[in-house]
């Protein structure tokens, strides 16, 4: 229909791909971390390791993706962590009535808290921070009381497990779901109109709801989105491990979800977003730790240098003067 | 036309800018420009949007270091690293958008960073004391202790002049100081720039409003394009004469150009397009009738607090109105919100650019389509192709001017954001078009392109109520004007009717100041519940 205008303009789609700003930065920091342990970490290089690589940074990459979304719109959702014990608490438990019914209630039950979430901030105006902080509370002690006050529950099911420890072809599952997740939140920013909705909605509430932006609808759908995600994050988890471990599943989560948010380039103050960012965040932490364990560098020193990095990003991302 | 550059003045000027030049990237803001203050002279700054007002200013205040030229204050060289160093010196700026800290009192905010201190904790007695004391120097009764986000506008804006006088300012730059101020208001503003006057501050007024310029100011610098066009003495000089050269035209293209609205765009004669009916919301709202038919321009005039943008936020469905009726091509409709609104066939351009208009951090196209997404969706996806023409046809339409539609719209100048949002309307096909201050804050040449558009948009069949508190737009742009006083419609001017004078006494009533009261009395009570008899007045 119009070839021509498709021609004499570059595509809006090739623009957020192009590296610039914060993201490149990141972009160039996990290039260094890469090669640099290429050449100096003896097997970093190997395929072994960087599936290993990838196996360990996919449950956290889920989480960070639903993260991109709720960051942009200015907010924060601290209680992904809860809901991934939740989600696999109750999967579980009712996994004796089928694999379906308990990957559905484990998606339903992360949803109810997304919802949750979602309708006290849009709805009630509390603000993010504490809202999300109530649910990680909360959400925590109902995963373990789920759990029969916090007991381990077995999961003794083969194919359920085939979530967190199969192989789809040469491809572990979780590193599946993980790239289906990212490709998902990539495609909602860039191509619907969600996406331009979450990112105006972030960027300017007041001019959003002006122009007939479904603010309040964004709002709570992106924090249903997270939820489902984490809670997807949580029954690999669970599959992973062998059991629902309600104390601990998901356990801190939320602060490598939102560092690898901000490593990537996702502006705290919303409105600006970048899915890709976040996965070069991801890769950047899991790098870290991954290489400092087979120096067999203390543990602790993968933490300085992860906060060193953090800070680095925000820094490059701070408001620029003339 | 030529460049008078100075003109004769017998005071040594204060501060003295001489062959100033600045670039940004490559691109040269301001290029040789000289200007002088004198103490006691209100110095009008003006020029369109890129001309390098602004620039001059933040060299001016220290926001920026200049790249070339020489500055002297009190005849000794100077140059300012940073606004503290400006201060120190006596030049202090006053931004259009304040900055304030709306939880902090009065007080605080006068003396932030500078806080009287006994024992080394902060003297609160003292702070409020001085702070009362300058305010009624000043002729302005504040409350220190009241907490300054609970002030109106207009009386933040003079505890951030009241800051500068108290820094010991002996310049004082006023950008844009009357944008958000009501008729009134500014009588009290131009008060208090006199009273500064007279105690010998030089004051550089920057002003997009002709009116206030010839009011206030002394004398007149035009820059463009980043040069000096020259510095001359306002009394005198003919408008006209002014715009030509801020624009850089003559005379005889200026008078055959279109300027402004053309009031005669045939109106239809049968139902009309809008009747509302009644409108009720608040205190604010009364029960306002306005009426728009296809094809006119109905002005929408009144002082701030009549309830203009009220009911223009009413029949949008922003803040729906709790009582009335809104009938829209016949139908009756009841939006309760702006998705309402836009589904009826409402379009609402907000008076607000930056806070209700654009978002930031979306591009040019972004923005420009925002309204219009569900009509370029297919299958949940947004279609590029469909987009991108879209916004290339306004963009040409509307002259947008952007390096392409993937700019980020906060690096647009106002105008073009502006354009960017009527755009984002047009594309909706709306039937009635509102229009909240269209050209506030832009510069001359957007301003002349936007009414242009304005009116052929109604020449093609479109409805459009306009608000403006420019009376000189009202007059020239307006087929009819409604007048709203106090959350009512008080007057309804018939085309031939409609004059400065006649919308004036509209607006005020009988006794003009009875009338200026009771419609500033509502806003100022809802903004300050705690203290509603504290008058700004001298």
């Amino acid at each position: 229909m119009s070839e021509t205008t498709l021609a004499a303009v570059p595509r809006a789609g090739r623009r957020r791909l192009r590296l610039s700003g914060p993201t490149a930065g990141a972009a160039i920091a996990l290039g260094v971390l890469v090669g640099a342990n290429a050449l100096l970490t003896p097997n970093f290089a190997s395929a072994g390791n960087l599936w290993n690589v990838l196996l360990q940074v996919s449950t956290v990459l889920l989480v960070a993706v639903g993260m991109t979304l709720v960051i942009s719109t200015g907010g924060v959702d601290l209680s992904v962590g809860s809901v991934m014990a939740i989600a696999g608490a109750v999967a579980a438990t009712t996994l004796d009535r089928g694999i379906p019914v308990a990957i559905a209630a484990g998606l339903g039950a992360a949803a109810v808290v997304g919802l949750l979430n979602g309708v006290l901030i849009a709805r009630f105006r509390i603000q993010p921070i504490v809202v999300t902080l109530a649910t990680l509370i909360g959400g925590r002690g109902i995963a373990q009381v789920l759990s029969n006050d916090g007991e381990l529950v077995p999961i003794d099911n083969p194919s359920f497990e085939f979530l967190g420890k199969g192989h789809l072809g040469p491809f572990p599952t979780q590193v599946v779901v993980a790239i289906v997740a990212v490709a998902l939140g990539a495609f909602l920013l860039r191509a619907t109109p969600f996406g331009r909705y979450v990112l105006a909605a972030g960027g300017n509430p007041a001019a959003a709801r002006l122009a007939g932006v479904p603010v309040w609808r964004t709002i709570i759908t992106v924090y249903v989105l997270s939820a489902l995600l984490a809670g997807m994050a949580g029954l690999v988890e669970a599959a992973k491990l062998g059991a629902s471990d309600a104390a601990k599943i998901g356990l801190n989560v939320e602060l490598d979800a939102i560092a690898a948010v901000v490593v990537g380039g996702t502006a705290l103050a919303g409105g600006r977003a970048t899915v890709f960012g976040t996965v070069i965040g991801a890769l950047i932490m899991q790098v870290i730790a991954t290489s400092f364990n087979m120096l067999l560098v203390p543990y602790a020193w993968s933490l300085a240098l992860k906060a060193g990095i953090i800070l680095f990003a925000v820094y490059l991302q701070r408001p620029r003067r003339v | 036309m030529s460049a008078d550059a100075s003109v004769a003045t017998t005071d040594a000027p204060f501060l003295r800018m001489e062959g100033i030049t600045k670039r940004f990237s490559g691109v040269t803001a301001l290029d040789g420009v000289d200007f002088a203050l004198v103490p006691g002279e209100v110095h009008a700054l003006v020029g369109e949007n890129g001309a390098g007002k602004s620039t001059l200013v933040k060299i001016m205040t220290g926001a920026y270091r200049r790249d070339g030229g020489e500055m002297w204050v009190e005849g000794r060289p100077a140059g300012f690293a940073t606004p503290a160093d400006a201060q120190a010196a006596g030049v202090v700026a006053v931004h259009q958008e304040i900055h304030i800290l709306g939880f902090r009192t009065v007080a605080e905010n006068v003396f932030l960073g500078r806080e009287p201190r006994r024992w080394g904790v902060i003297d609160w007695r003292r702070m409020n004391d001085d702070t009362a004391r300058l305010m009624a120097e000043l002729g302005l009764d504040l409350d220190p202790r009241a907490a300054l986000g609970t002030l109106s506008t207009a009386r933040q804006q003079m505890v951030a002049i009241a800051r500068g006088v108290s820094l010991g300012a002996k310049v004082l730059v006023l950008d844009e100081p009357t944008s958000s101020l009501a008729e009134r208001e500014v009588a009290i503003l131009y008060a208090l720039i006199r009273r500064l006057q007279a105690q010998g501050t030089a004051i550089v007024y920057i002003s997009h409003r002709f009116d206030e310029l010839y009011a206030v100011c002394d004398r007149v610098t035009v820059l463009r394009d980043g040069k000096l066009v020259g510095t001359r003495a306002l009394a005198g000089l003919e408008r006209l004469d002014l715009v030509c050269q801020m624009l850089g035209k003559s005379r005889e293209e200026m008078q055959a150009g279109d300027a402004g609205f053309a009031p005669d765009a045939p109106a239809s004669a049968d139902e009309p397009l809008l009747h509302a009916d009644g409108l009720r919301r608040g205190t604010r709202l009364r029960g306002v009738n306005v009426e728009v038919r296809r094809g006119e321009i109905v002005g929408l005039a009144g002082l701030l607090g009549s309830g203009r943008t009220e009911t223009a936020r009413a029949l949008f469905g922003a803040d729906p109105a709790e009582g009335g009726s809104i009938r829209l091509k016949g139908k009756a409709i009841e939006p309760r919100s702006p998705d309402d609104g836009i589904a009826a066939g409402i379009a609402f351009l907000s008076e607000d650019r930056k806070a209700e208009g654009i978002i930031p951090e979306l591009s040019v196209g972004e923005n420009l389509t925002l309204a219009a997404l569900p009509t370029l969706t297919r299958f949940g996806i947004v279609s590029r192709a469909k987009q991108q023409a879209l916004v290339e046809r306004y963009m040409t339409r509307l002259g947008i001017k952007a390096s392409s539609s993937q700019q980020k719209i906060r690096e647009l100048s106002g105008g073009n954001q502006q354009k960017v949002l009527l755009a984002r309307w047009l594309c909706t096909d709306p039937e009635l078009l509102i229009v909240d201050e269209p050209t506030r804050g832009i510069d001359i040449g957007a301003r002349g392109e936007i009414q242009a558009l304005v009116n052929e948009l109604a020449a093609g069949g479109m409805g459009v109520l306009m608000i403006s508190s420019d009376l000189e737009e009202l007059v020239e742009g307006s087929s009819r004007v409604v007048v709203l006083r106090d959350g009512e419609d008080v007057a309804r001017l018939a085309r031939g009717e409609v004059t400065q004078d006649s919308i004036i006494r509209a607006m005020a009533g009988g006794s003009a100041t009875a009338a200026v009261a009771s419609a500033v009395t509502p806003a100022s009570a809802s903004d300050e519940p705690s203290a509603p008899a504290a008058e700004v007045g001298a």
